[in-house]
């Protein structure tokens, strides 16, 4: 049976028993106005409701004693005892007919014309002389051969496989046969039981469970024989019980779905479209916990799938399919998962056209996109912000908001798939975890502790080894560890590294290859024991703040464990879509040590084009903002940041902060104690790259152009972006260096970028700086008799290089006691030697301004001390 | 409240049986006489498996298993300021403590009885107490030849 009309029938059993009751109370007490108006309400109910799911015989009948009931609450019409015998009689057929539903789930077929003529009669004030017999035997029940409208209904129910733990109703025929009134009316046994309740006794049995697996633990370790039946029989009684309370929690989801058809109903008068909703499995149950997060996601998807997925009823009839489109819902168990399908028979994802706007939205490459499957193409229109761009409509635009949709789904572990045939649908696939309570997890252990890993997420487990033993072996590239996995190269992150634990044996021990939003990485462990059903708690509030853990839980031996979170492993690791400090830290030594001329870019996404790049080595942070934590002052948006405001720049044109939850990615750059950030739309990589920069087209904003990974990439020039960030954001604030004693430096520099990134820290940094491309400029100066505080010159130049320029200084002239500070990418010890020897003063990496800075400060403070 | 009044009626209140805020558990730490008001304690443990918690705080000694409840254990000498504990020193004791519906453990040397410390006994801290110790302290007791501090549960768990 349609878990809907069951819904209706326990409801309007609860309303028809309350029904009689107060009708015989109404007679008794005409102008008791409340018991009026709640009998109005009750068979107004009734008749809403079964309007609404086509029963027309039912809504006919209860619309007409409506009619009589309106008049008697507006006064209009004196309760007589006729008049209420007349509903009574009403009711009563309202009862046949359900009890028909309930036997065969249709309207049983039948004459009320009588019936309703004198229900109309009454509204019309006209006495009802004859108040028809309750028609027990239908008249001439023509094209009934299906019910034989019997009074009693002996109902052998004949769709009820799954029975209503909540809403479970009394199918005893012989209790259905005793029970009074004609229609063989069960009562619904159900009981309202708070959900705190409930809670209350999920938290117990959580702890029965626990004490339970610890019981087995000792008695495994002990062996007593006299204890081994017992136990048995406890543990199979927790179990059931777990599983019981469980059920008290599940609701069906058909409760997530209840507001579906009147959506898809508005949807299709607004978009002009024929939609047809078929929902299937509605009594699937999950956890309400599940279901609550579960219910925003799917009305989403819904909605997407009348919008975007269903073509109009022209376009259908051009391609040879029926004017209506259809939604498809279905739900069903699987394992320890419920699966939910969300499908539509419309035009389905148009795969060119998503693999042009991947393209052009910059989240692949051509080469990338060659060797990608259909499947992987169409997992782009979950990337964030995917159809934003113009061509909505046109496109599938299914894109709007899916990003979110997955999040969502990611968060209570639960996976989002899809499939799409072009011109015959698409069908998304959500799998999702019955309860958030118990998770399956792997006990595993790193730097001598253990842990729990959730296994939902975990994809393999991968033993590596010493390469003689023929298992995969742990590789490096530099420091990166990686795993050759079949045809992948997989990114490892060491969770004894990213705990801060020491790391056990490097060469041997297991990897756990996981998939995380669409990402695919592997963990490092020491050891992996076994799996185990842990019940999730929350860890305390002053722990609340790692982000690697989800929860805590004790194992069957008793022992505290915490629970990893792969979400927050991969968001420490970089692996995910938002960086922290774990990547910066790889990266800024990288800057330093390097011999070659490469370079740590940060990659992310703003406004249009391609990807956009910075040197890792100007910001401070990566930060990842609530939206709600951006505040306006005034014009410009800020946000509250480590005790002080600051201000946000935001990359791209009619950028707005995000609302609610939803984290705004911000590039954080600083100086002294001043912070400003860049909003972002995605950081997407850190890579070493050799920047070569093409001139750009001169775009305000942008130093110009680098091929970076591939691609076309437009470097960022900071010094404009930290302008927007409010014109006194360079003037130093330090009070002891005051314009006029702001030591002179001199920059010589022929990267135009160079100049761009190196100037704003200095003149940050409380210095005035000039800046020139070639030593021949810088001299030209001397010879002027321009003064300089210290100077600052590159190596590497064409003409006269660095070493050329130290050493024609060092020789004589008004700036031979000037310090003189080599900024190079080459910062190998014979480099080093080779500066020291020309006369430079120190040598400093190119991009690691705070060195820098430390360097100046030295250099100039010497002369002081001495 | 009821402190004010005891306070109040000092001389009569020597009769009196002590009031339940007044009634504290008396610990040490490094050779520091400490109490918590008892109101606030849920058990007392000996010496107990505490699982390390990988990036937390310094002061958190890592989370145990109070019969099948998990209770974060804070290392009472590392949240004072104190050296840690020897190797060789007998094991911590806990004193498990409740706030906001979560249990915590104190990780104490010792723990003494449970003692009355009427208010009138009870001296504001010195200004010239370490800031740290002021901030968990709500005051200091006099008490029969050594000076008690009265440790402010809610302070001492704001880390993090």
């Amino acid at each position: 049976m349609d878990d809907l009309l069951a819904d209706f029938l326990t409801e309007t059993h609860e309303g028809l028993v309350a029904l009689d009751s107060a009708l015989v109370r109404l007679e008794r007490s005409p102008d008791d106005q409340p018991t009026l108006s709640e009998v109005f309400r009750l068979v107004h109910t009734i008749k809403g409701t079964c309007g609404f799911l086509g029963l027309s015989r039912l809504e006919a009948v209860a619309h007409a004693a409506e009619n009589v009931l309106g008049r008697y609450r507006d006064g209009t019409l004196p309760v007589t005892p006729s008049g209420i015998t007349l509903i009574l009689s009403a009711l009563d057929r309202v009862k046949a007919i359900v009890a028909g539903i309930e036997s065969n789930g249709n309207e049983p077929v039948g004459e009320d014309a009588p019936l309703i003529a004198a229900l109309n009669a009454a509204a019309e004030g006209e006495v009802a002389a004859v108040p028809p017999p309750v028609e027990v035997p239908q008249p001439v029940a023509v094209a009934a051969p299906v019910v034989p409208a019997a009074p009693v209904v002996a109902a052998a129910p004949p769709a009820e496989e799954h029975a209503h733990p909540v809403e479970a109703h009394a199918h005893d025929p012989a209790a259905d046969a005793a029970a009074p009134g004609a229609g063989g009316v069960a009562a619904p046994q159900t009981i309202r039981v708070s959900v705190e309740v409930l809670e209350n006794l999920m938290t117990l049995v959580s702890e029965l469970v626990l004490t339970r697996n610890q019981l087995l633990q000792l008695a495994r370790a002990h062996q007593s024989d006299a204890f081994a039946v017992p136990l048995q029989r406890l543990s199979h009684i927790t179990s059931d019980l777990q599983e019981g309370v469980m059920k008290t929690r599940m609701q069906p989801i058909g409760n997530a779905w209840a507001k579906l058809p009147r959506l898809v109903r508005d949807l299709s008068h607004e978009l002009g479209k024929k939609i047809e909703l078929d929902m299937r499995g509605a009594q699937t149950e999950l956890d309400r916990q599940v279901l609550e997060l579960i219910r925003d996601p799917l009305t989403h998807m819904v909605r997407n799938s009348g919008d975007h997925g269903l073509e109009s009823p022209a376009d259908r009839r051009a391609a040879g399919k029926s004017e209506t489109g259809r939604i498809i819902l279905n739900a069903y168990h699987e394992g320890g998962h419920i699966i939910i399908e969300v499908g539509d028979d419309g035009r389905g994802l148009p795969v060119e056209k998503i693999r042009a706007k991947a393209l052009a939205n910059g989240l692949t490459t051509e080469a990338e996109l060659a060797q990608m499957s259909e499947r992987e193409v169409l997992a782009f229109i979950f990337a964030p912000g995917f159809s934003t761009a113009q061509q909505v409509t046109a496109v599938s635009g299914r894109g709007v908001g899916m990003d979110v949709v997955k999040t969502n789904i990611e968060k209570i572990g639960g996976t989002v798939e899809l499939t799409s045939r072009e011109g015959r649908g698409t069908t998304f696939t959500i799998k999702i975890p019955l309860t958030l309570a118990i998770a399956s997890a792997l006990i595993v252990e790193a730097g001598g502790e253990r842990f729990a890993l959730p296994q939902i997420g975990v994809v393999e487990l991968v033993r590596v080894g010493a390469a003689q033993d023929g298992a995969p072996r742990i590789e490096r590239i530099k420091d990166a560890a990686v795993l050759r996995l079949r045809d992948r190269l997989l990114p490892l992150v060491s969770l004894a590294g990213l705990l801060r634990l020491p790391p056990a044996s490097e060469d041997e021990g297991f990897v756990a290859v996981m998939q995380v939003g669409g990402q695919a990485f592997g963990i490092i462990l020491d050891r992996v024991f076994d799996t185990e059903e842990i019940v999730v708690k929350p860890v305390a509030p002053i722990l609340r703040h790692i982000t690697m853990f989800s929860g805590n839980t004790i194992l069957g031996d008793g022992s505290v464990i915490m629970i990893l979170d792969p979400n927050g492993i991969a968001r420490a690791a970089g692996v995910g879509l938002d960086t922290t400090a774990e990547e910066e830290r790889r990266g800024v030594p990288a800057v330093g040590m390097r011999s070659d001329a490469s370079t740590a870019l940060l990659l992310f996404r703003a406004g249009d084009g391609g990807p956009k790049a910075v040197p890792l080595g100007l910001i401070a942070r990566l930060e990842d903002i609530p939206g709600e934590r951006i505040e306006m002052s005034g014009l410009t948006p800020v946000v509250q940041y480590r005790g002080g405001l600051m201000p946000v720049v935001p990359l791209s044109a009619g950028w707005m902060p995000p609302g609610g939850a939803t984290r705004q990615p911000v590039l954080v750059f600083t100086e002294n104690d001043r912070a400003m950030g860049l909003a972002v739309e995605e950081i997407l990589d850190v890579l070493d790259e050799t920047l070569e920069i093409q001139p750009g087209t001169g775009r305000p904003g942008y130093i110009g152009s680098a091929v970076i990974a591939g691609r076309v990439t437009e470097v960022i020039d900071t010094a404009y972006w930290l302008a927007q960030a409010g014109e006194d954001w360079f003037r130093p604030n330090r009070p002891s260096r005051a314009d006029a004693t702001r030591p002179r430096l001199l920059l010589v520099e022929d990267s135009a970028f160079f100049r761009h990134l190196v100037v704003p820290a200095l003149s940050a940094g409380g210095y005035e700086v000039t800046a020139l491309e070639n030593p021949v400029a810088a001299l030209k100066l001397r010879e002027e008799g321009v003064p300089f505080d210290a100077i600052i010159s590159d190596i590497e130049m064409p003409g006269m290089d660095g070493i050329a320029f130290a050493q024609t200084l060092r020789a004589g002239g008004t700036w031979s006691e000037a310090p003189l500070i080599a900024l190079s990418s080459r910062a190998e010890p014979t480099d080093v030697a080779r500066g020291r020897e020309a006369g430079f003063t120190d040598y400093v990496a190119k991009y690691d301004r705070e060195a820098l800075l430390r360097s100046l400060a030295d250099c100039l403070s010497a002369p002081l001390a001495a | 409240m009821q402190t004010a009044i005891a306070a109040k009626a000092a001389p009569p209140a020597h009769l009196a049986a002590p009031q339940e805020e007044d009634v504290f558990l008396t610990l040490t730490v490094a050779g520091q006489a400490c109490a918590v008001p008892v109101m606030m304690v849920r058990d007392v443990l000996g010496a107990h498996a505490i699982t390390r918690i990988p990036l937390a705080p310094g002061e958190v000694a890592g989370s145990l298993n109070l019969r099948g409840r998990i209770v974060t254990a804070l290392d009472l000498r590392l949240r004072l300021g104190l050296p840690a504990r020897d190797a060789e020193a007998p094991p911590a004791m806990s004193v498990v403590v409740e706030q906001h519906g979560e249990l915590y453990a104190l990780l104490v040397d010792q723990v003494g009885e449970v003692v009355p410390l009427p208010a009138r006994n009870f001296a504001a801290n010195p200004p010239t107490l370490d800031p740290l110790w002021r901030e968990v302290s709500k005051g200091v007791h006099r008490q029969e030849g050594q000076l008690v501090i009265a440790l402010d549960v809610g302070r001492v768990l704001a880390i993090g």
